[in-house]
């Protein structure tokens, strides 16, 4: 736990950590596997426990405990917990951006959603002829009187081709986009800004219905995946154990990146970014590297998040939506990776509950959250625990 | 006599008010003696009124061809239904409970118990319609004449061509004009002599109504081997009179969109310049901006309120008392900001921008709380109502007029206080070197909290601006708050000019990509072009020179 929550953000010390290439080498070769050493003792004591309840306690405790007992988990539930785990696969692809190389991307959305139409798409072939004109093209195409699929269509029946769009779809424009930004070294608000402005506009050119994604509609009623009904609880377990696997991959994954080599740069250059490069770095490549990498996780979340939760529409671009993403990061503590994952969670319980009980109030809350975290909580959630922690040693 | 009575008939016919119709009825009573005085033809009645259908279509053709105003009553109490017969021998005018004889031109008390309606069908009806409009070509009101114009551009014939040609003879305003000659011409392109149809499209060519295109494309279509227009000659005139039409339509429509451009760019500037302010000044990219926009548009809608219910009589002045307090309540929410949370985040313009987001939420919710989630209804002063024709089809709305003269305005204003004060003066010294001018002795921190002030204000005068043309409701921020940033981005930061530039750019270059492509990939297409400008300066249009450190 302790070193999960080692939050790497430390404002007051702009670049000292981090004079030149060499001063790594100790951090790398001191003792043991390198896999071995992604966390401490107690950090994979938490990990395995984690992957328990969620490959084991969650299925048996949904499917075989009978419905009506105490301890039967809701569909409702597994739905609900999936899909903050996507959201929390997001907040952590958010992490890597932001809490680690200090760039803030309000167009995550944006790669979230073209992940999540990529599956969108093969599970709206998927649904074949049971639409409710039953024709061979999806409902929204045949109230459009289109007669064939548009170009961009072709291939998306095949799983593995829309399995290949989720990660090269966000991957590609998250390049293109990252190389032109990154190398007229725009950079702070400015990018933020120009990001927002990307997801505005995929935003307004999803809610056209000739563009061919569904309109302001998008994608629903979903019928099966990979030949398997998207509503059987056993499918919803299968997703959501997959879900959970991703999240604790990539939370491995994020873990092996900014405690290599790799991340240290990628701190160095969010902490003082000239002196990286009178280093002798090129801070172009390290930041597109993880630029991109954020975005096909962030895409992977979206396909994995549309068939738990049977829609997708533009609303998902809106900038309001990547800026909530900005929220859980900051809330759950930048730069800790565990304390995003935290953050979502915490934050989409919370507006699950409030947007139930108290509708009125719920943006209320989230303003107040965005201010209250950044004027007194810069280290978020994460930070908290670890002062209590030492107040208590 | 004849001309008090048409006077009243029309304005009766306009405001059907229960006051118009009793004054009006001693007129009508009037008009009957007066049509007998003026001896309209008793066959001509007769066939109106007991004629079959064909004698009725003869009797309107015959009435709405003598352009004579006196059978204009008659032919809207037919078309009024009011028209009744006892027998053969009498023919009513019915107005409630009294009654005249149209034939002998007495009053008929009381009224005769067998009296029956003369019906009419929907042929005859749209007849009528038709021919009282061309009557209505004579009358002396311009109001009338134009309506009546417009009425016969559908459903005119050739029995008109007549009415029409002396009204064309008579009428003096060109708008009017204009439309008589397109119906004309498109009564004349039917007939079956080949000169009459060459004259008419000789004729269309001089005339700027877009709809003139129309009507001639229509001679020109094609189907298959077959034309629209059997005759070759007439087939080439027609192109030609639709080359010179299209040259001078596009000519107007470039005027149109200019000036739509200027208008969109003059309120992209206005909610552009308070965000530049803010931003040239600390570097703080501020997201409620569009909230503030949304406040000023709001307290404009309150101060309409308030004159309509106590000061009704100044209504059409709300806008004087709405500007200024548009203006100081939005400040006002923009200082209150500035010195509650923003001056805490100093150096972290991330964190501020995350923060600015969060008060724009409650801002949102906050007036969704107090005005309901619903829009809200802002009504434009009457003399903004309205518009100038700068040439034909072209019409110029004088609330956009009244916006871009605004956003002229205002700017004005603003290149006054930052060059002609001590404050703006303070604000530019901050905005160049904020370390330096503290050391001269410039209190930075109370410029920070007035310059933010001004740059909100500034943003509540563009919301004023924005109620008088859009929707006010709670979202209204949300969808200006990207267009403008991409304002501030493109222009640069800290200069004036480059925000001009860049709003009058974008408005006018989103307009002229609009009317190519749609809006969607209009604005698609702006965004990114932005991107790619981005690529070439960096840091906008006209950035500030000299060497400032990157932080």
């Amino acid at each position: 736990m302790r070193f999960f929550l080692q939050a790497e953000t430390r404002r007051g010390e702009l670049g000292v950590s981090v004079p030149g290439g060499t001063a790594f080498v100790p951090v790398i070769a001191a003792g043991g596997p390198r896999f071995a050493r992604l966390l401490p003792a107690k950090g994979w004591l938490f990990y395995v426990a984690a992957a328990l309840v969620l490959f084991v306690a969650f299925p048996v405790l949904n499917l075989a405990v009978p419905p009506g007992h105490v301890l039967h988990l809701s569909d409702y539930t597994v739905t609900l917990i999936g899909k903050i785990m996507c959201y929390a696969i997001v907040a952590l692809a958010m992490d890597l951006i932001w809490g680690y190389t200090g760039i803030l991307s309000l167009g995550h959305g944006v790669f979230f959603a073209l992940g999540g139409y990529a599956m969108g798409m093969y599970l709206m072939r998927a649904i074949g002829h049971d639409g409710v004109y039953q024709s061979d093209l999806p409902d929204f195409m045949v109230f459009l009187d289109w007669k064939a699929y548009p170009w961009y269509w072709s291939f998306t029946d095949h799983f593995w081709f829309a399995a290949l769009l989720v990660v090269l779809v966000p991957g590609l424009l998250a390049f293109v986009f990252g190389y032109f930004a990154f190398r007229s070294r725009i950079k702070g608000v400015y990018f933020s800004i120009i990001t927002q402005a990307m997801t505005y506009a995929f935003m307004l050119l999803f809610f056209r219905n000739d563009t061919g994604f569904g309109g302001n509609n998008g994608f629903t009623d979903f019928k099966r995946i990979v030949g398997f009904s998207v509503t059987a609880p056993q499918t919803r377990m299968a997703l959501f154990v997959l879900t959970g696997a991703a999240l604790l991959g990539f939370l491995l994954l994020g873990r092996w990146i900014v405690t290599s080599k790799l991340g240290r740069v990628l701190t160095a250059i969010r902490d003082a970014e000239t002196r990286v490069m009178f280093s002798g770095y090129n801070p172009l490549y390290f930041k597109l590297f993880i630029w991109t990498l954020s975005a096909v996780i962030c895409g992977i979340a979206g396909a994995l998040y549309v068939p738990q939760v049977g829609i997708i529409n533009p609303s998902e671009m809106s900038p309001a939506n990547s800026i909530e993403i900005a929220i859980w990061t900051a809330v759950g503590g930048r730069g800790t990776l565990f304390g995003p994952v935290l953050g979502a969670a915490l934050v989409n319980l919370g507006k699950s509950w409030f947007t139930q009980a108290l509708p009125e109030y719920w943006l209320f809350l989230l303003g107040l959250l965005f201010i209250l975290v950044t004027l007194f909580l810069p280290r978020g959630v994460a930070g908290l625990l670890r002062t209590a922690r030492q107040r208590t040693r | 006599m004849i001309t008090r009575c048409r006077r009243l008939f029309f304005h009766n016919a306009r405001r059907r008010s229960l006051i118009a119709i009793v004054r009006c009825f001693a007129a009508f009573a009037l008009s009957a003696m007066a049509w007998s005085a003026c001896a309209l033809p008793p066959e001509t009645l007769h066939d109106l009124a007991l004629g079959d259908n064909d004698a009725k279509e003869k009797a309107i053709a015959v009435a709405a061809a003598s352009a004579d105003i006196a059978y204009l009553p008659l032919l809207q109490a037919l078309l009024d239904g009011e028209v009744q017969t006892v027998g053969d021998a009498q023919i009513l005018l019915v107005k409630g409970d009294t009654a005249v004889d149209l034939l002998t031109g007495k009053a008929i008390t009381p009224l005769p118990e067998n009296r029956d309606d003369v019906v009419i069908n929907n042929r005859i009806r749209k007849q009528l319609r038709t021919a009282i409009a061309a009557l209505k070509l004579t009358a002396p009101e311009r109001a009338v004449r134009l309506a009546a114009a417009k009425e016969l551009q559908t459903g005119a014939d050739e029995e008109l061509l007549p009415a029409i040609g002396t009204a064309l003879a008579k009428e003096t305003d060109g708008e009017i004009k204009g439309l008589l000659l397109l119906t004309q011409a498109s009564i004349q392109l039917t007939s079956k002599d080949k000169n009459t149809r060459l004259a008419a499209i000789r004729a269309l060519a001089e005339s700027n109504n877009s709809a003139t295109k129309t009507l001639l494309l229509g001679v020109l279509e094609q189907n298959g081997d077959t034309f629209a227009e059997p005759d070759a000659d007439v087939r080439a005139e027609a192109e030609k009179s639709l080359h010179a039409v299209q040259g001078r339509l596009s000519a107007g429509e470039m005027v149109g969109r200019v000036f739509s451009g200027i208008s969109l760019g003059s309120i992209l500037l206005l909610a552009a310049l308070g965000l530049a302010i803010t931003y040239g000044l600390m570097g703080v990219i501020n997201m409620a901006h569009g909230e503030l926009i949304m406040i000023g548009a709001y307290t404009t809608y309150v101060v309409q309120n308030l004159f309509r219910s106590h000061l009704p009589a100044l209504f059409d002045a709300y806008l004087i008392a709405a500007v200024p307090a548009a203006f100081v309540a939005a400040g006002l929410v923009g200082m209150a900001l500035e010195r509650s949370v923003i001056r805490f985040l100093y150096g972290r313009p991330l964190e501020t921008l995350l923060a600015t987001w969060g008060i724009s939420l409650i801002l949102m919710q906050s007036v969704r709380t107090i005005f309901g989630a619903q829009n809200v209804q802002v009504e434009n002063p009457s003399w903004m109502s309205g518009g100038i024709e700068a040439i034909s089809g072209v019409v110029l709305p004088w609330s956009r007029i009244a916006i871009i003269g605004f956003a002229a305005l205002v700017l004005a204003m603003m290149w006054l206080l930052l060059t002609r004060t001590r404050l703006g003066l303070f604000v530019r010294a901050v905005t160049q070197n904020r370390t330096m001018a503290s050391c001269t002795g410039v209190p930075t921190r109370r410029v920070d909290t007035w310059a933010f002030g001004l740059g909100s204000g500034i943003a509540g005068l563009a919301g004023c601006a924005l109620s008088q043309i859009g929707n006010v409701g709670p979202d209204l921020g949300q969808s200006y708050i990207v267009d403008s940033f991409m304002v501030v981005v493109l222009g640069g930061v800290g200069q004036l000019a480059g925000t001009v530039y860049a709003a009058m750019g974008l408005g006018i270059v989103n307009k002229f990509l609009e009317a190519w492509s749609g809006a969607v990939l209009a604005k698609i297409a702006v965004l990114v072009f932005i991107i790619v400008f981005i690529q070439k300066r960096p840091q906008g249009l006209f950035a500030l020179k000299g060497r400032m450190a990157e932080t």
